[in-house]
């Protein structure tokens, strides 16, 4: 593993890299973490000034992995960039995927066969599921606790295993296509289900067992980090990071798409604003995709699981947009087409990014640990940051 | 009273520790729980779903015969550019008529990502993905491929 | 039944007959250090497996399990690679101190070696200061891992040695007043007598709770001492990568890494010493059938086993618990521990005078 540091330097010599150059004293510490860092999970580059273990300033760079996917998806057509989004949000690259989707359907004005739209509810929440119990186990080892880890990853395989069966693949699947999903249902996707279901509900007890009722743990998280509702709003945060400050964001609710209007399920709202009420809110948003996907798993309605679609899709000449709940917040499509078989423009709008925007504020007069313990509770995924 | 709820303080302190510990000790003892496959030793009782995308095939019956007619469908459904399909023109010795075939089915494994495009565009059903998933060779051009099997030919009545 | 101290006596006089005083003084000089290392390297193999072994199985897998019968070989082969592995300097460095700091640390390990009692009688130097020499001893350490982290000229390294420094300098404290607890019940820094006050209990059973407290405070003390999770500050992978061995490598890392696990060794010896009864075996008071069928246990197969148990122990918390950031770190020391354990010295002494303990 590369360690990348900064060679301790005079504090008017700064150079660009170095955060910009606007230093204040002379003693302060400017350190790269990342963008090989053991807790950026992947290659997320901070640029962070230290007065002491105290931080006075934390500067994402990115670009490091920048594919430039809006503009690749300009020369795909409307069923291949689908694909491609799920490389952004690996995590919930269902999701993204049926954003996608959404949008197409929507220029085409194609009905999705009601049986379609609860597979494509049930792929999301086993999605929100895998990407949360990923980020319990990854948030254990920003920590210091490495158990949770594994324990995660236990759980997770049972998914994995399940969408391997149905899907053919176990993260980027490329399951939903325009109009419905790829394949119909294995037979053995409802027992898999319930068993995954029987088994989690044991063990999303030793979950809070090994974390949540800790009291380093509680110590590390609480009072870490405070997102104010209003500073949420203003960083443009969604998802479980502003629902742990008190904002109402859900898209499941406010906006709700496919058959999420029929189904019996809370909005997760925290009011803390610190680490462990973004925290506490994921591990609640776990239960509740359970019940959601309990409601669902004996009611798969009859009939197509794809309506019939054209084999070249030509989305009529306009703007189109959607969004979805993603596992960590609104991720919306935004397509213009000018009346050919690919979009003229595309622009995704990812959760992640606006996430990190806040996380200057958040770490700013905390130590070393609790930005890595923020970073751990933002849930950032690179790839969707950095696109 | 600031005294009580201190000593209950440091009691619900190491309680919340004990039960962590109490859980970690469970699987300390407990080996049945272990969930790891030691991977190669368990190749033979390994099972894949059979929708597994591990490569694309081309499916030759016993005959060493195809259902591929070179429509190019998959090629332009691929994203990446992975499928490049080489055609020529058979001639049928019984009416003398030219007809388009595939000459060679280029696969470049290197570049796929498994999104199962060309399997749905397909109209004859001639490719599907097989459960293989060892992929891994000492020289990249062993990753391009050519799908149709040597001397094979469409089968009769697919169009 | 030959014991380990008719064995050493038997070997002293044979040597003071065969070659007079000072050639036995030497001879047995260069036999104790020869012992000495390779007791550490054995004991560098069979504690990382060990930890390995109690992570897998934790965390639900089965760990290392290819190299030899079960996975045993599996640490000689990772010492095999870090001994033909390039030790780098990195450019900047400060090559004197950056090469020396591995060895002061493992240096200073093995001259904690030094007063423990193995068995009866089996002892390199029973010095009547004993244990104020371990914890004077013990807390040079810190000068290694400082010396690293400046020498690296890396930023996550200094962050790494200066939290060590903080951390190490406070907890020598509560360790030092509850090892004092020990010291005021026995009236003697010398370990063998420590251990022989043991002979009728442990001073675990026999101090009642101001001992037991002594005790838990000490075992917190010993694992922010030895820098092991949940106190990792000074290495906190997830924070500062590595902490202050991020710049070494080879067998210069390997003396750190062994170093920790000769470390944990030493202090758990030390705590098996003062409040389980060194190699004295378990007595119930009237018992004599019983105490009869545990004196035929060798006393050094008490020590290891009571070491074992407590590195056990410091093994479970690391695997269990999530890391403290620094300022509750010190916080847990200076305002709770510290504390505690001055209040509990003045329990302790106030119980030696009255004698109420057995």
């Amino acid at each position: 593993m590369y360690r990348q540091t900064e060679i301790l330097q005079d504090a008017t010599q700064v150079s660009p890299l170095n955060g910009g150059g606007d230093l204040e004293g002379a003693g302060d510490l400017i350190i790269n973490v990342g963008p090989q860092h053991p807790s950026t999970h992947g290659v997320l580059h901070l640029v962070i000034t230290l007065n002491g273990e105290t931080i006075k300033k934390v500067e994402p760079h990115l670009g490091y992995i920048h594919r430039s996917i809006e503009k690749m998806c300009e020369s795909l057509t409307f069923r291949q960039f689908i694909y491609v989004t799920s490389k952004m949000d690996y995590l919930s690259s269902h999701i993204n995927n049926h954003g996608c989707c959404l949008c197409v359907e929507k220029g085409l004005q194609i009905e999705v066969p009601e049986r379609a739209q609860v597979i494509r509810v049930l792929m999301d929440e086993l999605t929100r599921l895998a990407s949360h119990q990923l980020w319990w186990g990854a948030l254990g080892m920003d920590v210091g606790a490495l158990t949770p880890f594994f324990h995660a990853f236990r759980e997770r395989e049972l998914i994995n295993d399940i969408f391997e069966e149905t899907c053919g693949t176990r993260l980027t699947m490329n399951y939903m296509v325009p109009g419905g999903v790829m394949a119909d249902l294995h037979p053995n996707f409802q027992r898999r289900v319930h068993e995954f279901i029987k088994q989690f509900k044991l063990k999303i007890d030793e979950y809070d067992e090994l974390l949540t009722d800790n009291i380093i743990f509680k110590n590390r998280m609480q009072g870490v980090g405070v997102l104010s509702a209003a500073d949420a709003v203003s960083y443009g945060c969604t998802g479980p990071v502003a629902r742990g400050s008190n904002v109402v964001c859900d898209i499941r609710k406010l906006y709700p798409y496919e058959v999420y209007n029929k189904l019996q399920f809370d909005e997760v709202i925290e009011t803390g604003g610190d680490c462990y009420a973004r925290y506490m809110v994921r591990m609640k948003e776990m239960r509740q995709s359970l019940s959601i996907i309990e409601q669902l798993i004996d009611q798969v309605p009859e009939g197509e699981f794809q309506a019939k679609t054209k084999a070249v899709l030509k989305l009529p000449k306009g703007e189109y947009y959607s969004r979805v709940e993603t596992a960590r917040g609104e991720f919306g499509v935004y397509i213009v087409s000018e009346g050919g078989t690919t979009p003229y423009r595309i622009k995704f709008r990812s959760p992640g990014f606006s996430n990190l925007s806040a996380l200057d504020h958040m770490a700013r007069g905390g130590k070393i640990g609790d930005l890595i313990a923020i970073m751990g509770s933002l849930d950032l995924v690179i790839p969707d940051i950095d696109r | 009273m600031f005294l009580v709820n201190y000593i209950k303080e440091v009691f619900g302190a190491i309680k919340s520790l004990a039960t962590g510990m109490r859980r970690t000790g469970y699987y300390f003892t407990h080996h049945k729980e272990i969930i790891t496959q030691q991977y190669p030793d368990n190749r033979d009782t390994l099972q894949l779903p059979e929708r597994f995308r591990g490569e694309v095939v081309m499916i030759h019956d016993e005959n060493n015969e195809h259902a591929c007619t070179g429509c190019t469908a998959c090629e332009l459904a691929c994203p990446n550019a992975t499928i490049k399909i080489v055609t020529k023109f058979d001639v049928d010795e019984e009416t003398g008529k030219k007809k388009k075939a595939i000459d060679t089915f280029v696969y470049h494994l290197e570049l796929c990502t498994f999104c199962n495009l060309c399997i749905e565009a397909c109209p004859t059903g001639a490719i599907k993905m097989d459960q293989t998933f060892e992929h891994s060779v000492f020289d990249r051009s062993k990753l391009t491929k050519k799908l149709n099997h040597d001397g094979s030919k469409i089968r009769a009545g697919v169009e | 039944m030959p014991s380990l101290e008719n064995i050493t006596d038997d070997l002293d006089v044979w040597l003071y007959q065969q070659f007079g005083a000072t050639a036995t003084f030497l001879i047995e000089s260069v036999l104790i250090a020869l012992l000495a290392i390779g007791l550490f390297s054995i004991l560098g193999l069979v504690l990382i497996m060990m930890e390995r072994k109690v992570s897998a199985y934790m965390q639900v897998r089965l760990g290392p399990n290819r190299v030899g019968p079960k996975g045993m070989f599996q640490t000689v082969a990772d010492t095999l690679k870090l001994i033909v592995k390039e030790g780098m300097t990195p450019d900047g460095a400060d090559k004197f101190l950056f090469n020396l700091a591995p060895f002061i640390v493992m240096i200073i390990a093995m001259v904690i070696l030094a007063p423990l009692a193995f068995s009866k009688g089996f002892q390199i130097w029973d010095i009547n200061i004993g244990v104020l020499f371990i914890t004077a001893v013990s807390s040079v350490s810190v000068i290694g891992i400082l010396m690293a982290g400046w020498a690296s000229n890396n930023k996550y390294s200094l962050l790494g040695a200066m939290r060590s420094g903080a951390q190490i300098v406070s907890y020598e404290l509560s360790a030092g007043l509850s090892v004092i607890a020990i010291v005021v019940l026995t009236g003697s820094l010398r370990i063998s007598d420590i251990v022989a006050s043991q002979e009728n209990g442990w001073w675990l059973f026999k101090g009642h709770i101001p001992v037991l407290i002594a005790f838990v405070i000490f075992i917190i003390a010993i694992t922010a001492e030895t820098n092991r999770a949940p106190f990792d500050l000074a290495e906190a992978e997830s924070e500062l990568t590595a902490g202050f061995h991020t710049e070494y490598s080879g067998m210069k890392f390997a003396l750190f890494f062994l170093a920790e696990y000769v470390n944990i060794f030493i202090v758990c010896a030390v705590g098996a010493t003062l409040f389980l009864g060194g190699w004295m075996p378990l007595h119930f008071g009237s018992n004599t059938q019983f105490n009869h069928v545990m004196d035929y246990i060798p006393g050094i197969v008490w020590f290891m086993g009571k070491t074992f148990f407590l590195i056990f122990v410091i093994m479970w918390f690391r695997w269990t618990f999530p890391r403290l950031r620094i300022d509750q770190l010190l916080n847990l020391e200076w305002k709770y521990l510290l504390p505690i354990s001055l209040f509990n010295l003045l329990l302790v002494t106030l119980m030696a005078i009255m004698g109420w303990h057995f």
